[in-house]
Parts: C-alpha cells; sequence; structure tokens
C-alpha cells in the first residue's frame, strides 16, 4: 500500500545534499548535518541556494522521491522526476474527456461540490466554537449564501456556468475570512486575497500553503498516472496544472486556509516573522518559514476518516487516495468523482 | 506467431490466474505496489539472478536464462534452468522456478512452469517432458510433469492473456478472500467499487447539511 511518507524540506542555505548508500545525506561546509534512508521519504523539497548531487537525483527518480527546488520564499523553479509512471491510455481518457463538455462539467462539478462544502464547514465551525469572538451574523449570511450557490451546483449546469458558481463563492468566502482571525487583529488581517504578491502577513501565509499543497498534489497526480497540466475546471494554460489547481480546490479550505488560521489564532507565528519588502510584497523570514513547513508536516500527519471509503488514514494520503479515485473515475470504475468533504 | 513487438511478460500468466483484474492493473494501468510478499520475492529472485553457471557431475545449472515463445507470444526469465546430462550424452533442460511461499492448490505455478518449458522446446529444439518448483516456505522441490493437460492449460492461458491485454480494459472488481494478500488492493479498492452509483449518492448526501 502507499505509505503517507515524509517530504525533507531544505532550507539551509548553502547545503549540498548527495546519495550515500540507501541514505539522502544533507551536507553543509562539508559536514554531514542530517541523513535520512531513502525509503522514509517521498519527496526532497529545497529552497534557494541548496543543491544536489547528480547521483542523488537519478536515485531519488528510481525510487520514486520528487525533488523540487523551490526559491527561498517558495516560489516554484524546477522539478527532478523519473520516467512518466503509469498508462498511456489512462492519459488518453483524461485527455478525451476534458475535451468533452459534459464529462468535465460533471468532475468540475464534484469540484465544486467539495470547496463549497469544505468552505461553508470552515465558517461553521469557527462560529460554532468562537460564537463570543465572531461576527456571527455575516458570517452565516455568507454560510448561508454559499449554500444557495451549492443549490445551483447540485442540479449540475455547463462548464461556464459552473466557474462562474466558483468564483462567486470564493469572493463570499473570502470576504468574510477576516472575520476568523480571532486575535492579534492590528498584525493579522485579511483584506480580500491578493497573490502576486501577497500584500499582508495573512495572505503570505496562504500562498505558501498553497504552493505547499500544490507539490504534493501534483505528485500525487503523477503517481497515480494522471497528467497534472490537463484539468476538467481549470482550463488549459501553458505552463498551469490545471488539474492540479482542480485536485487542490477541496483541500485549500480544509487543509490549508485552517492551518494559515490556526498558526496565527494559537500564536505559532510572530508578526515580526514577516517582513515588506519596498514593493509592498510581504515575506516571511527563515525562523517563520521553518516553523510553518513543520507544522504544515505534522499537520498531515493527523489521521481522519476519509468520508468517500469510510477509512481512517492520515491527512497526508489524502491527495494521493483523491488522485487515485480520480483516476478509477477516468478508467470507468466508479460513477463520479467523490470529492473529499470534510465532515 | 506472434510479431516481438506483442510479446507479453510470462509472469503476467501467473497475475491473470490469480486475478484477471490484478492481471489489467499491473500490465495495462502499469501499476505496481511493493507489500512485504513481493519484497521478500523479489530478493529471493535477485538472489538466484545473481547466479551464473555450474557444473556438478551431469547436471549443468544456468541461472537468469532469457526465454521467449513465438508461438505464446511469452518473454521473460527462468530462474533457474538445469541441463540434465542422459546415458545419451545428450543434455535436457530441466526448469526449476524458485518461489517465495508454499505450494499452491491452484495451478498458477504449473502453469507459469510449462510456459518456460515450451519457451525452452522453441529455443532448443528439444521435448522438456518435466521441470520442478521450488518453495521457500518449506524448502522443497516439487517436480512437475508437462502433460498434455497442463500444456493446454498453458496455452489456453496465454491466450486469455493476449485478449486481456489487447482489450485495454480493466475488468470490474469482485471482493474475494485472496484480496487480502494482494499488494494492489489499495489501488483496486475491490470492496468500494464492487457495488455501483455510489458516488452520486455520497455527493447528495455531502451536500446535505
Amino acid at each position: 500500500m502507499k505509505k503517507h511518507l515524509n517530504t525533507l524540506f531544505v532550507t539551509t542555505q548553502g547545503a549540498w545534499l548527495a546519495k550515500e548508500g540507501e541514505t539522502v545525506a544533507v551536507k553543509v561546509g562539508g559536514k554531514v548535518r542530517l541523513q535520512l534512508p531513502i525509503h522514509t521519504l517521498d519527496g526532497i523539497v529545497c529552497f534557494g541556494q541548496v543543491s544536489c548531487s547528480p547521483f542523488l537525483m537519478g536515485f531519488c527518480a528510481e525510487r520514486d522521491v520528487c525533488i523540487s527546488f523551490l526559491t527561498e520564499n517558495g516560489r516554484f523553479l524546477a522539478r527532478v522526476q523519473g520516467p512518466v509512471s503509469g498508462n498511456v491510455l489512462l492519459r488518453r481518457e483524461q485527455y478525451r474527456w476534458a475535451d468533452d463538455p459534459e464529462r468535465s462539467a460533471a468532475i468540475a462539478r464534484a469540484v465544486i461540490i467539495g470547496k463549497l462544502v469544505n468552505s461553508r464547514k470552515v465558517l461553521h465551525r469557527v462560529v460554532r466554537d468562537h460564537p463570543d469572538k465572531v461576527d456571527t451574523v455575516s458570517v452565516k449570511q455568507a454560510m448561508d449564501r454559499l449554500k444557495a450557490i451549492l443549490m445551483h451546483v447540485r442540479v449540475g449546469t455547463s462548464l461556464d456556468r459552473l466557474r462562474g458558481y466558483e468564483g462567486e463563492g470564493a469572493m463570499i468566502y473570502f470576504r468574510v475570512f477576516d472575520h476568523l482571525i480571532l486575535n492579534r487583529k492590528k498584525e493579522f488581517f485579511f483584506e480580500g486575497r491578493s497573490r502576486r504578491p501577497p500584500l499582508d502577513r495573512v495572505n503570505c501565509l496562504l500562498s505558501f500553503f498553497y504552493t505547499l499543497l500544490m507539490h504534493d498534489v501534483r505528485s500525487a497526480l503523477e503517481c497515480t498516472g494522471l497528467d497534472p497540466a490537463v484539468g476538467f475546471l481549470h482550463r488549459d494554460r501553458p505552463g498551469r496544472p490545471g488539474l492540479a489547481l482542480d485536485l487542490m480546490e477541496e483541500f485549500r479550505p480544509y487543509f490549508a486556509d485552517r492551518l494559515a488560521l490556526s498558526l496565527v489564532n494559537l500564536g505559532q507565528v510572530k508578526s515580526k516573522g514577516f517582513r515588506k519588502a519596498e514593493t509592498g510584497a510581504v515575506l516571511m523570514d527563515d525562523d517563520t518559514r521553518k516553523a510553518v513547513l513543520v507544522a504544515y508536516q505534522k499537520r498531515k500527519q493527523d489521521v481522519v476518516t476519509h468520508p468517500f471509503l469510510q477509512k481512517k488514514m492520515p491527512i497526508g494520503l489524502l491527495f494521493h487516495t483523491q488522485a487515485l479515485l480520480l483516476a478509477r473515475h477516468v478508467r470507468g470504475d466508479l460513477d463520479g468523482y467523490p470529492v473529499f468533504c470534510w465532515q | 506467431m506472434f510479431a516481438e513487438d506483442d510479446l507479453l511478460p510470462l509472469s503476467a500468466l501467473q497475475h491473470l490466474l490469480f486475478c484477471e483484474r490484478q492481471c489489467a492493473l499491473i500490465h495495462v494501468e502499469q501499476l505496481w505496489v511493493e507489500n512485504l510478499f513481493t519484497a521478500q520475492g523479489r530478493l529471493m529472485h535477485e538472489r538466484v539472478d545473481s547466479g551464473g553457471h555450474e557444473r556438478r557431475g551431469n547436471v549443468r545449472t544456468v541461472c537468469a536464462m532469457p526465454l521467449r515463445s513465438m508461438r505464446l507470444g511469452l518473454v521473460g526469465k527462468a530462474d533457474v534452468v538445469e541441463f540434465h546430462q542422459q546415458k545419451s550424452g545428450e543434455w535436457l533442460p530441466f526448469p526449476v522456478e524458485h518461489k517465495r511461499g508454499r505450494p499452491k492448490k491452484e495451478n498458477w505455478d504449473r502453469v507459469q512452469l510449462c510456459a518456460q518449458a515450451i519457451c525452452l522446446e522453441e529455443a532448443l529444439g528439444v521435448k522438456v517432458k518435466e521441470g520442478a518448483l521450488f518453495y521457500g516456505k518449506n524448502r522443497r522441490r516439487q517436480s512437475v510433469e508437462f502433460d498434455s493437460c497442463l500444456r493446454a492449460e498453458t496455452e489456453e492461458t496465454s491466450a486469455r492473456l493476449h485478449e486481456l491485454i489487447a482489450s485495454a480494459r480493466t475488468p470490474p472488481p469482485l471482493y474475494d478472500k485472496k484480496c487480502d494478500s494482494c499488494s494492489l488492493k489499495e489501488l483496486c479498492l475491490p470492496k468500494t467499487l464492487e457495488k455501483p452509483h455510489r458516488v452520486e449518492r455520497y455527493l447528495k448526501r455531502m451536500m446535505a447539511d
């Protein structure tokens, strides 16, 4: 069975990664600082000035361990990956489905249902757990509006309409997102989503988590043999991983947004851990980034019950499970895509 | 007669006999997951594969011998082929397949061995009457006679294998006890996928609240 394994994040600038026997050795200034057996890893993510020996790259390719290179701020640069796994027939079927508006709409519909259900649930939990701290009226209003959109999506409609509902849902959700920040509101606030670049600390956290999520979802799709570039909800655009974006939707509110909120609300990130560049872009410092990465990895180890399979699994395995279920649907084994809904 | 491009792995016969869906998952969908059983099997074969040649008296042993049959459309390797010298001085091949587990009720291992024998016959132009299966669990050899009945089953199995791969379809799952030992169970999801039209109901339930 597919195991939930660790991702090795290397943030130490100037680090050199090499193969030593069956292990990955992280060297800094010629000294081995960390050594991990390859079979405990499913990915290596290098931030900034981190290099890898070609032998390690080959070794990782052989063992299905994906290596990604990101800038210090987490922008994706490149990836080293072994031979494409999986099956040409599955991919061809995926492309045929992506060309078929009806089939695409059916999958897009499931994805949007997941996103809306999970967004609503995030709002619901905060209202339930902190009625005294939240503007419950606004949040409940937003929940009702999301429910109304869900009803439209439910009856099934064209791709373009669905995309419209998705956008509307995101707008309603993010409009009340600031209410979910419960303390230190002078330092942590949310005035709408900004991405290029993130203009406040909360957006900075969200963007970083979305990047990590993308890395995980994309490799889950690749492992299953699906092409992460060809999506159903997201239109093809060169360089855009459409299917990875599709599959990410259900995890944004449930996984990334909640994690960002809990780091802020529990005081696990400090406002001085962020700095503002001259351009207005907000960036994390090294210590904050490390703390955030640790939190991300830890969260992936939490165990949840999969609502469709009725099986317990670590959150980190959900990405693979969802990719697998999608592949099963495209192969004709399942009558639809059972999007992950938080219960 | 098959073309070189259409040859299928000898080992797929065993997958087919174990479960048609498993066979399609591995050979059509190219899925593979290692579990304890497959890892043990692999390690055992690595040892056999590292062999080479050896001669002891009137038995010559060749390890990891490449095999193929254009008639059955199969290609692969025999763990061990022994050549037994006859009184006439002739060397007769005698395939020995190593298996991790214990002898099985079903004919799975015998069919695979028989296919190897047919490959040897095609390559060497001799009749291969007998071979053996070596089981790691009890460390015993079990001899196998390639009679007409086993040969017919082997031919029929390879024909079915070619049909399945050509169809490029993965048969639907049927849950069975043997699924619990299958390394692909988590990818196959036999219990979940057995029942149709589950997703539509599931999505409705998720939206209900």
